[in-house]
């Protein structure tokens, strides 16, 4: 791949995001590349989940947050006037670390996302494919009625992300997508990022480490800067960063030695 | 959990120490007991490899138990996966010690081709390099450990003048092929020994800067 062709998922550019006065995250550039999967790391408070947050707008939802800088997609910022940002988090989905299935039947919490985007096709199809897709289709084909409540953490969190993609996204953002869950689901969705990156580009914070190694392809350290402002301290090959980071605050970081 | 992760990491360093001494220390006494045909000592030098071995398989599942319950990372894990290695390296050394206190039993009541002169500083500058190379090791001294391996080729030179030496004894008498070989297949041990030494320099600094490379260590073969 020659160096103009890369043409990234997302791209942040002197990105700073604010809350009121506050500016939390300071100087952001950073590329994603697209069908891979990208893990930002780093300390409480250093600003990753809002970073990730701006990726699809969804700081717009607190009042007192705004940005400056870009975000480009496809060549446009979506922070730009004419962008609508429901549009933007069809196309750039999320989800987050407690599942939080709708209180209906598993079917329509798979197919609810479609229906309001006015989707004309075949809706069975569209909700048996996007199952199919989250691994969840065999443990619930059978109960597809019965409430997306009734399913076990781990279940219900496939469930939330068989209904992000069912509305065909082409990024997924994932904030601490197995925090709440035990480890063979932790490792049920790991198994399914990995799946899920030969077609989507999946951007996940994570605060254990492991899962950073384990599942991601490139590795962002966010860290706290001295006007306590998150900076991109790192950002690098996933292999790289945990066996020789080039920042001696990663490898404190990684090691343990803070944070 | 760093503080235990740290004393675990100590300990692990003071057994590859004592793993490296008792290597060492058998280094010289097989080709000691060879120089003064001392079979008794040989066989203790023998016997004493099963305990090398044991501490190497000890220093293993320590260093599991600690992948498996700190999941280190960056120099963590290159230092845990570098001692991993430099324990096997230290067994195998042990291991030609091993089989030149067992040159000297099979033997038996054989004289000696020669007075020994050489093989005696071969081992003792194969010895002084892995005391050095370890202590580098043990401080991740890049610089340090970039120098020895460089000594090796004194290794090889005396390894070269042994080789020559035999042959003169051959030549001149065919039935001494058998004593000459025992004396080569020591030399030859210990010339083994000095490329595990440089084995272990390039892990210290791998350690040190997270890259793997070869040290120049001038040839592993003799130059005849």
């Amino acid at each position: 791949m020659t160096e103009n062709k890369i043409t990234y998922a997302i791209e942040a550019a002197d990105l700073n995001l604010y809350y009121g006065e506050t500016l939390a995250v300071r100087d952001i550039d950073m590329q994603i590349e697209k069908q891979k999967i990208t893990a930002m790391i780093g300390p409480s408070g250093c600003g990753k989940s809002t970073v990730l947050r701006a990726f699809n707008r969804m700081n717009d939802l607190i009042p007192s947050a705004h940005a400056t800088g870009s975000v480009l997609y496809h060549g446009k910022d979506i922070y730009d006037e004419d962008v609508d940002p429901v549009e933007v988090r069809r196309r750039i989905g999320m989800v987050f670390q407690k599942p939080n299935p709708f209180p209906k039947s598993i079917f329509d919490n798979v197919a609810w996302g479609a229906q309001i985007n006015g989707y004309q096709g075949n809706m069975d199809e569209l909700v048996e494919e996007s199952l199919r897709d989250a691994a969840l289709w065999d443990e619930v084909k059978d109960k597809l009625d019965k409430s997306g409540l009734s399913l076990s953490g781990g279940q219900q969190q496939r469930l939330c992300i068989a209904r992000t993609i069912a509305v065909k996204p082409d990024i997924i953002l994932m904030d601490e997508p197995a925090s709440a869950l035990d480890p063979i689901a932790t490792l049920k969705i790991e198994d399914l990022m990995h799946e899920l990156a030969k077609e989507f580009t999946i951007i996940v914070v994570t605060h254990n480490m492991q899962q950073a190694a384990r599942v991601s392809d490139f590795t962002a350290f966010f860290n706290l800067g001295e006007d306590h402002a998150g900076v991109l301290e790192e950002y690098d090959v996933t292999s790289n960063i945990f066996t020789n980071p080039k920042k001696k605050t990663t490898e404190d970081y990684i090691t343990g030695r803070f944070g | 959990m760093r503080k235990t992760f740290e004393n675990e990491i100590q300990k692990l360093k003071d057994d590859i120490l004592s793993l490296g001494s008792m290597v060492e220390k058998a280094i010289l006494d097989s080709v000691d007991s060879l120089k003064h045909r001392d079979i008794p000592r040989s066989q203790k030098i023998y016997d004493n490899d099963e305990v090398i071995n044991q501490k190497r398989f000890e220093i293993e599942r320590a260093v599991m138990i600690a992948i498996a319950t700190q999941q280190p990372m960056a120099h963590d894990l290159r230092l845990l996966a570098s001692l991993l290695d430099v324990a096997g390296e230290l067994e195998r050394m042990g291991d030609y010690a091993k089989g030149i206190a067992k040159i000297n039993i099979v033997m038996g009541e054989q004289e000696l081709l020669k007075p020994l002169v050489d093989l005696p500083r071969m081992a003792e500058k194969t010895a002084d390099m892995l005391h050095r190379a370890l202590t580098a090791f043990i401080e991740e001294d890049v610089e340090m450990a970039k120098a020895i391996p460089d000594e090796d080729d004194e290794i090889d030179a005396l390894y070269t003048q042994i080789y020559r030496e035999l042959i003169t004894y051959v030549i001149a008498d065919p039935t001494a092929i058998e004593r000459s070989n025992w004396l080569l297949w020591a030399a030859h041990n210990l010339e083994r020994v000095g490329d595990r030494v440089t084995n272990i320099c390039e892990r210290t600094i791998f350690i040190a800067t997270g890259e793997m490379e070869e040290v120049d260590s001038s040839d592993d073969e003799m130059k005849i």
